[in-house]
């Protein structure tokens, strides 16, 4: 299990332009530092949990890449559409959905964010503006340039609001995919609809190296440059380093108001690491322990606590609250879960099937409609 | 709100409101015999054209939709009446745009996605499998998919195996999705209105062969409720059931049969999902007997799902085992003899119903 940063493993050294990042307030430093601690708790308690048999299914563990969720969302507006693969509980929490409707879902309770139909790899939250959680590799990079084209066509055809309560603007769609996504079709064929159309969606690569269990170098050609597969069509690519997340911020946020105010895409190889292994049941024969401590040693929440430390923003003691209040935050998270009701069969198996359910549409089901969704 | 089986509001919090009129009872609908004779594919375009008009948040995507008018000619003229921001034409990339207007639905747009052929739809086989029908369940509730696909289904003429697919057999099989396979210029109108305005995806399958087609069709806009079967032909003897194309070769056997004294009922099933089943119920209890035309292969399919229905709900009713005529069950072949001898006809048709008579006379 990935431990908390300490005082020992704080090694990383600060490379961020100070200039930069003189916008960024205290706060919000130490929010970043909250949401990517949270993160790492949450996943440490996931683990847990599937390992008591409490999870099922394929669970994909954040640990290690928080500063890519938290330092791009850092970077977006409230009702900015998101979306991403299956590892993505990260992107969740960082995109504000509570720790309780995240673990509740992967419980498999009514009380989670799908009701419990989706689980792990799907996790959605409208009021967020997330639109999943993603089970097949590259298979959201499309739906990324829908969302960036629907903003576009509110914005600009339509000039209101597809929804009532819902005003038009220029908004930018943020698309995550691993290193693994870029060679499947599906990716290509969205670059180049989004940059055939002028679409404002931000392909992030989340590049931590792996694709399962084969190596980057074993499985995309060119590995070395990936910003050129962006460039190649006309799309605006930028490297960069994803373990840290004050210089990733201050790298990212300009590149993403420019794809917003120019109505363009863009594409990010984002350079991270995962510290455990593909999903649960990954033995890691195919990298060594020197590896993953290597890249434990440049840890993206013990280098921000590190800077902030140094700055005086951050003791020892409140760093000690701070990780309390989210164990207890977590903790809370997993007894919510546990002691929340399964989706009743006769109730949800049949609803959320068809918005308009008719009769006759399965010979042996009957549709409905039902509970409304909790975050809803 | 009349008979048909309908959720109260007409609100969903995953797709927001949406415009489905109260349906009229069949009788109701405007007359189908006029002179106002138009294609079906001009049937189509007027459909899309007046929800386009009534709805900023339709617009119409595909390959060579726009600039060329249409590969088949179907939205000839609206590029110059809707723009270039509505009428879109993309390139060959039917994964990348179905799966980015699948995108553009869950935000809450109205997508008409044309697939040149259905066939050319496999490409795109995870985004309309994987997302579209099963997005609503997925986010439990909070994302829905209000969508069309559409396109040509089944042999054109001598294209072979890679551009005849029957894509129904397959596609039905997926909750979550609902599709509707005209016959006529008529029910293309009233269905695929109807289709846009549903807050579902909806599999659209029409057929080149048909195209050309002529019949009147009113100039109003009507809507034709999903689910609901249409008695093409009436008769005692035994129940034709079939949809798209080979509808007509049944009307055609009816007639034929007719001639001996042997009447038919022809239900043409408009919708895939959902199935008018209790239609075809009523009919079989009446007439004893059935022959399902699917123009689709056997193994799984339509017909297959049709006749396990008629045994589940009226087995008793019967005089014969149900018999099906499907495209026999090999790739589709070039030869215009062979792919002539592959296609479910009317000569086939009769030929089933004669036997199905003799053998209960
Ligand atoms: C189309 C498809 N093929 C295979 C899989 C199985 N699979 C799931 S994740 C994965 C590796 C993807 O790696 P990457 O895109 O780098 O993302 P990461 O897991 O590193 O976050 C594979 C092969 C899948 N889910 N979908
Ligand atoms: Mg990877």
């Amino acid at each position: 299990m990935t431990q908390a940063p300490t005082a020992n493993n704080r090694m990383a050294k600060a490379h961020s332009s100070a200039e930069t990042l003189t916008e960024v307030s205290t706060e919000t430093h130490l929010k970043w530092l909250r949401d990517m601690q949270l993160i790492r708790e949450f996943e440490n308690r996931t683990m847990q949990a599937y390992q008591q048999a409490k999870i099922g299914g394929f669970c994909h563990i954040y640990s290690g890449q928080e500063a890519c969720a938290v330092g791009t969302i850092a970077a977006t507006k409230q009702d900015d559409p998101v979306v991403t693969a299956y590892r993505d509980h990260g992107h969740a929490l960082a995109r504000g959905m509570s720790a309780r409707a995240c673990m509740a879902e992967m419980f498999g309770k009514i009380t989670g964010c799908a009701k419990g139909k989706g689980g792990s790899m799907h996790m959605f939250d409208r009021p967020n503006w997330l639109f999943g959680g993603h089970g097949i590799v590259g298979a959201q990079t499309p739906l990324g340039a829908g969302l960036a084209f629907a903003s576009k066509y509110e914005n600009e055809v339509l000039k209101k609001g597809v929804h009532p309560d819902h005003k038009p603007k220029q908004k930018i769609t943020l698309c995550y995919l691993g290193d693994g996504a870029i060679d499947q079709g599906a990716f290509h064929e969205a670059l180049n609809l989004a940059s055939l159309f002028d679409l404002p969606v931000i392909f992030i690569i989340e590049n931590n190296g792996y694709s399962m269990g084969t190596a980057i170098h074993r499985h995309t050609a060119n590995h070395e440059n990936l910003v050129a597969r962006g460039e190649s069509y006309g799309i605006d690519s930028i490297k960069i380093d994803g373990l840290d997340i004050r210089h990733l911020y201050s790298e990212f946020k300009p590149f993403a108001d420019r794809c917003r105010e120019n109505s363009r895409p863009g594409f990010v190889d984002l350079k991270t690491y995962r510290y455990q292994g593909h999903s649960m049941s990954d033995p890691q024969k195919y990298r060594t322990k020197d590896e993953v401590e290597e890249y434990k040693n440049k840890d993206s929440i013990a280098r921000l606590l590190n800077q902030l430390m140094e700055e005086g923003s951050m003791t020892e003691d409140s760093w000690k609250t701070m990780q309390n209040e989210i164990r207890d935050e977590v903790l809370d998270a997993v007894e919510f879960a546990e002691s929340s009701p399964a989706p009743e069969v006769e109730a949800e198996l049949f609803t959320d099937v068809y918005a308009l359910p008719q009769k006759n549409l399965s010979p042996t089901a009957e549709y409905h409609h039902g509970a409304r969704n909790p975050l809803l | 709100m009349t008979t048909l089986e309908m959720i109260d509001s007409k609100i969903h919090p995953a797709v927001g409101e949406w415009t489905l009129p109260d349906f009229v009872d069949e009788a109701d609908l405007p007359g189908r015999d006029g002179d106002r004779v138009i294609q079906f594919r001009e049937a189509i375009r007027e459909a899309m054209s007046h929800e386009m008009r009534q709805d900023e948040k339709v617009f119409l995507i595909g390959e060579e939709v726009a600039e060329y008018n249409g590969a088949y000619k179907i939205s000839q003229g609206m590029l110059d009446e809707f723009g270039p921001r509505r009428i879109i034409d993309s390139p060959i990339s039917e994964n990348g745009f179905a799966g980015m207007c699948i995108g553009a639905a869950m935000y809450g747009l109205r997508p008409i996605v044309e697939f040149m052929s259905w066939s050319f739809s496999f490409v795109a086989a995870d985004a309309i499998l994987n997302n579209a029908p099963k997005m609503l369940y997925m986010s439990g509730g909070q994302w829905g998919c209000p969508i069309v696909f559409r396109g040509n289904d089944g042999a054109g003429g001598q294209l072979a195996s890679t551009h005849s697919w029957c894509v129904e057999g397959l596609y039905a099989n997926v909750p979550g999705l609902k599709m509707a396979i005209p016959s006529n210029p008529y029910d293309a109108k009233g269905l695929l209105a109807t289709a846009i305005r549903d807050p579902d995806p909806v599999f659209f399958l029409e057929s080149e062969r048909m195209l050309g087609d002529k019949a009147h069709v009113p100039e109003e806009q009507y809507y034709i409720p999903f689910g609901r079967a249409r008695l093409a032909r009436e008769g005692e003897h035994c129940t034709l059931v079939s949809f798209g194309r080979p509808v007509h070769f049944c009307v055609e056997a009816a007639e034929k049969l007719a001639a001996d004294g042997i009447e038919c009922d022809v239900l043409d099933m408009r919708t895939i999902r959902p199935l008018d089943i209790d239609a075809v119920i009523k009919s079989v209890k009446k007439t004893s007997r059935v022959v399902v035309v699917d123009q689709s292969w056997p193994f799984g399919g339509v017909s297959s799902e049709v006749i396990t229905q008629i045994c589940e709900r009226c087995f008793d009713y019967l005089d014969h085992p149900p018999v099906r005529v499907n495209t026999e069950d090999v790739p589709t072949p070039y030869a215009k003899n062979l792919e002539a001898a592959y296609l479910p006809n009317p000569t086939k048709i009769e030929a089933a119903v004669r036997k199905v008579i003799e053998a209960t006379a």
